[in-house]
């Protein structure tokens, strides 16, 4: 029989990692992406990407970064995935080593390791502080070697818009949009794999890209995938609030040295740099003497909102706090922080090498996701395979910095031959599927173009319905939550979808339409936001990054499970699922002492 | 009192074969505006100053941080990422043009897959063997990879393409970014070992002799990326190599030979 033919949807670090394993396999892959797959999300990863390498004489082991993933994720995530991903981390970086990621190095000229978040070891590779950015290029370049030897193919500017199955609900390809033609098409394969990232677009204002809307991930669920803990959302203690993003201002602020504080006098009108150091109040420091600044994001953001709406000690009585790396070495800075503080300095035009920065606790990752097997990434369609943020596995309840730039690598490591194995033991391919299961799927989405072309009459603009969206589910499905406020927003998000009816995309013309593409995002976003604010609902207790004050405490005996989510012809139905936590033992999860 | 407002012009074309036209946009000014929101608030209410009803501009956005390239365009006659285009920091009225030097798809919307093309043309990436686990990559002195690091931050935006004399229709210098890529790859250890094929890539029409060093790009380079001297130290590689060539291989010069 002639080879399979797999596509990758999303081209960020998993996607390109499952391709490249894929052509590896000398199987041909389609390459699918919103962008150009260099300028995906994955750029704005900054950090780094861990692996107990113990290279500084710490005694640190992949067991260690095993025990600090699952305990830093609240026991939630399965744990024999996450032990294996530990495990193969120092492999994986030395893999990208050998792909020319120009890490920062020791005088030995080995890699060096700087400190993250849940942890007390130096556990995490880093490239200045763009890490994301040199992972993504090398892994580009990677697959751009591929294609040009002819082994993959990119739709680069194409959308996806769902899954085509067949009779039996067996994948046999996808349906896509070009992003300039407009042209609706289908494209066969006998395996499909979704990296499809983020969804920070559901809350407004994020850290993440604009293309991290969720829209594959919603669009798969609607067809039957199931969507797994998606209550689980990662607000980042520190990022510059914006009105078009928030931006992410990097744990490895804090990991080489940087300092989170307030002034001890609430709205204290000096200038920070001559509040004498006695009148300051280092409240992470203070409040977790062992993990001081390194707490995980959820302690630190939790920590940060006490602080601003309990303690009303935010900056001149804003939502913001300083990091300051102003006491840090200038010539340090420069090669280990400079991505970052560049950033800072264009955007709000103060130099943090000498002024601390302000910032403030922002939507920042889902640890919630596309659900996939134990071993396989694997969802529960068949032929449907997912990798990197846009699946559930790795991070529990909370995921620890730098551990996600590790889990795209791995999970799309996995999923490129788990792909492969499933298209060659196939008894039929995708050429024994009859067209018109094609035209169907062609058809439903062509329709779905149309109506929204043709609806002249429409009154609500999109932009004004995704503006409600976040600030809806940023003020009441984030940090602190309510079920009065949950409640709240599922009715809210009842009254977008109405609306969502009668918008009108304006822009009616065939070519190059953002508008079109983006009311499409948008109605599955609206999906997405119910799955998230449901599971928040339901899940009666405190976990790593889900935080009910009336509930204060984690709940194993009755919610020691993952939230499977299943749409059924428009109704969205929750059920549980055992966790898998046959290699540690639980236990209470608190960062005011060493574990 | 009456909201602050400011005005942003826009050329917008609807398709590469339509009119160009040029639209007013009367904007509430807010702290901290770039030109994204800019663009956000058009697509919000997108109706001209005139009041005329028209329609989101399109244009390509992604990281919002000056990270992934996405949104170069032409502010105010120059070259630059709309998300660090602080309106602040604009002359008024805002003028928007889409690059010049890459065909126009809409408005402010241009393709730019020549540069991606280059990079595979130019054998930018290291042959690696594999993805299996065979170890750790080469050592590297740290002064080494404080020289390579600022390189490998190019973000592929453009901008040192646009800026640049010589990309023209008449003459397709590749562009500094690809030259500096080339020589990012030539330093790395294992990439060294095939510089000869990205050399010859470089040498012939379009190649590194192309350069009239007017030495606009790396004024431009939102990056900082020093450019100029990726383009000496490739120079000078491009020119021992076509003596070395010339001594000793049977190659002709100008082709793009296969690896060896």
């Amino acid at each position: 029989m002639s080879a399979p033919k797999i596509i990758v949807v999303g081209g960020g670090l998993a996607g390109l990692m499952a391709t490249i394993r894929v052509a590896e396999a000398n199987v041909p892959v389609d390459l699918f992406s919103i962008v150009p797959v260099k300028r995906s999300h994955s750029v704005c990863a900054q950090g780094g990407i861990n692996a107990a390498k113990n290279l500084k004489g710490e005694g640190d082991s992949t067991f260690k970064h095993f025990d600090d993933t699952i305990y830093g994720g609240d026991f939630l995530a399965n744990q024999p995935l996450v032990k294996s991903m530990c495990e193969a981390a120092p492999s994986i970086i030395d893999l990208l080593d050998r792909m020319g990621v120009m890490f920062n190095r020791t005088p030995e000229g080995l890699l060096d390791f700087r400190r993250f978040g849940g942890t007390l070891y130096h556990r995490t590779a880093f490239a200045g502080a763009t890490t994301g950015q040199q992972l993504l290029y090398a892994l580009d370049e990677q697959v751009r070697r591929h294609e040009s030897e002819g082994r993959v193919k990119k739709y680069e500017g194409w959308t996806f818009l769902s899954a085509v199955l067949d009779d039996g609900g067996v994948c046999r390809g996808i349906c896509a949009m070009d992003l300039k033609t407009m042209e609706i098409k289908t494209f066969p394969c006998d395996a499909a794999i979704f990296c499809t990232g983020g969804i920070g677009s559901i809350f407004g204002r994020s850290t993440n890209s604009v293309v991290c809307t969720g829209s594959a991930q919603s669009a798969l669920f609607q067809q039957g995938a199931y969507y797994a803990n998606g209550e689980f959302i990662q607000v980042h203690p520190t990022a510059i609030p914006g009105e078009d993003k928030n931006r992410l201002m990097s744990e490895s602020a804090r990991g080489e040295g940087g300092r989170v504080w307030v002034p001890k006098t609430p709205q204290d009108p000096r200038p920070p740099r001559t509040i004498p150091e006695n009148e300051r109040f280092y409240f992470l420091e203070e409040w977790y003497p062992k993990y001081g600044n390194l707490v995980p994001r959820d302690v630190a953001t939790r920590a940060i909102h006490k602080i601003v709406y309990e303690m009303k000690m935010g900056l001149a009585g804003d939502p913001a706090v300083y990091l300051d790396v102003t006491h840090i070495p200038r010539e340090t800075l420069e090669r280990k922080l400079e991505g970052i503080l560049e950033i800072y300095q264009k955007f709000v035009g103060v130099d943090p090498h000498v002024e601390p920065m302000k910032v403030f606790p922002a939507m920042h990752y889902t640890m919630g996701g596309l659900w996939v097997d134990n071993e396989n990434q694997a969802t529960n369609l068949p032929g449907v395979f997912a990798a990197g943020e846009c699946e559930y596995q790795y991070h529990g309840a909370n995921r620890l910095g730098a551990n996600s730039l590790v889990s795209c690598i791995f999970g799309g490591g996995i999923a490129g031959p788990a792909a492969v194995r499933y298209a060659k033991g196939l008894e039929s391919r995708y050429e024994n599927t009859s067209a018109a299961v094609y035209e169907r799927e062609r058809v439903r989405q062509q329709d779905i173009s149309d109506t929204l072309l043709n609806a002249h009459t429409g009154t609500e603009n999109p932009m004004t319905i995704w503006r409600e969206l976040g600030d809806v589910m940023t003020e009441n499905v984030t940090v602190i939550r309510y079920n009065a406020n949950l409640q709240k927003t599922l009715v809210k998000l009842d009254e977008l979808s109405d609306r969502f009816t009668r918008v009108n995309v304006q822009d009616r013309t065939q070519w190059s339409n953002q508008s079109l593409n983006f009311v499409r995002e948008l109605g599955n976003m609206l999906v997405l936001a119910k799955v998230i604010t449901m599971g928040a609902l339901a899940r009666n207790e405190t976990r790593g990054a889900h935080y009910k004050p009336e509930f204060p405490n984690r709940d194993d005996a009755n919610w020691l499970k993952t939230t499977i989510a299943r749409y059924n012809g428009g109704d969205i139905q929750l059920a549980y699922e055992a966790v898998d936590i046959s290699q540690l033992p639980l236990r209470e999860r608190k960062y005011t002492a060493a574990k | 009192m009456a909201d602050k407002t400011f005005i942003v012009k826009i050329k917008r074309q609807q398709r590469p074969d339509e009119a160009v036209r040029w639209e007013e946009f009367e904007l509430r000014w807010r702290p901290h505006m770039n030109v994204i929101i800019c663009l956000r608030d058009i697509a919000e209410r997108p109706f001209t100053r005139e009041g005329k009803e028209s329609s989101a501009v399109s244009y390509e956005a992604n990281c919002l941080e000056e990270v992934c390239g996405a949104c170069a365009m032409v502010i105010n006659g120059k070259p630059r990422q709309a998300c660090t285009a602080l309106v602040d920091d604009l002359e008024k009225p805002i003028r928007l043009e889409p690059l010049t030097k890459f065909p126009l798809i809409r408005d402010l919307q241009v393709d730019r897959s020549k540069m991606f093309d280059d990079l595979k043309r130019t054998k930018c990436w290291i042959p690696i063997d594999g993805t299996y686990d065979i170890g750790p990559g080469p050592r590297m002195a740290p002064e080494k990879q404080e020289e390579a690091y600022p390189l490998s931050r190019c973000i592929t935006c453009g901008n040192c393409l646009e800026i640049c004399p010589k990309v023209n229709a008449d003459d397709q210098f590749v562009g500094a970014a690809i030259v500096s890529q080339v020589r990012l790859f030539n330093m790395h250890p294992t990439g060294a070992m095939h510089s000869a094929a990205r050399l010859d890539a470089l040498m012939g029409p379009g190649g590194i002799e192309d350069c009239d060093n007017a030495q606009n790009c790396v004024k431009i380079c939102p990056k900082g990326i020093p450019l100029t001297e990726s383009l000496a130290s490739v120079n000078g590689q491009v020119l021992r190599h076509a003596i070395k060539s010339f001594f000793t291989a049977p190659k002709t010069i100008g082709s793009a030979a296969p690896e060896g």
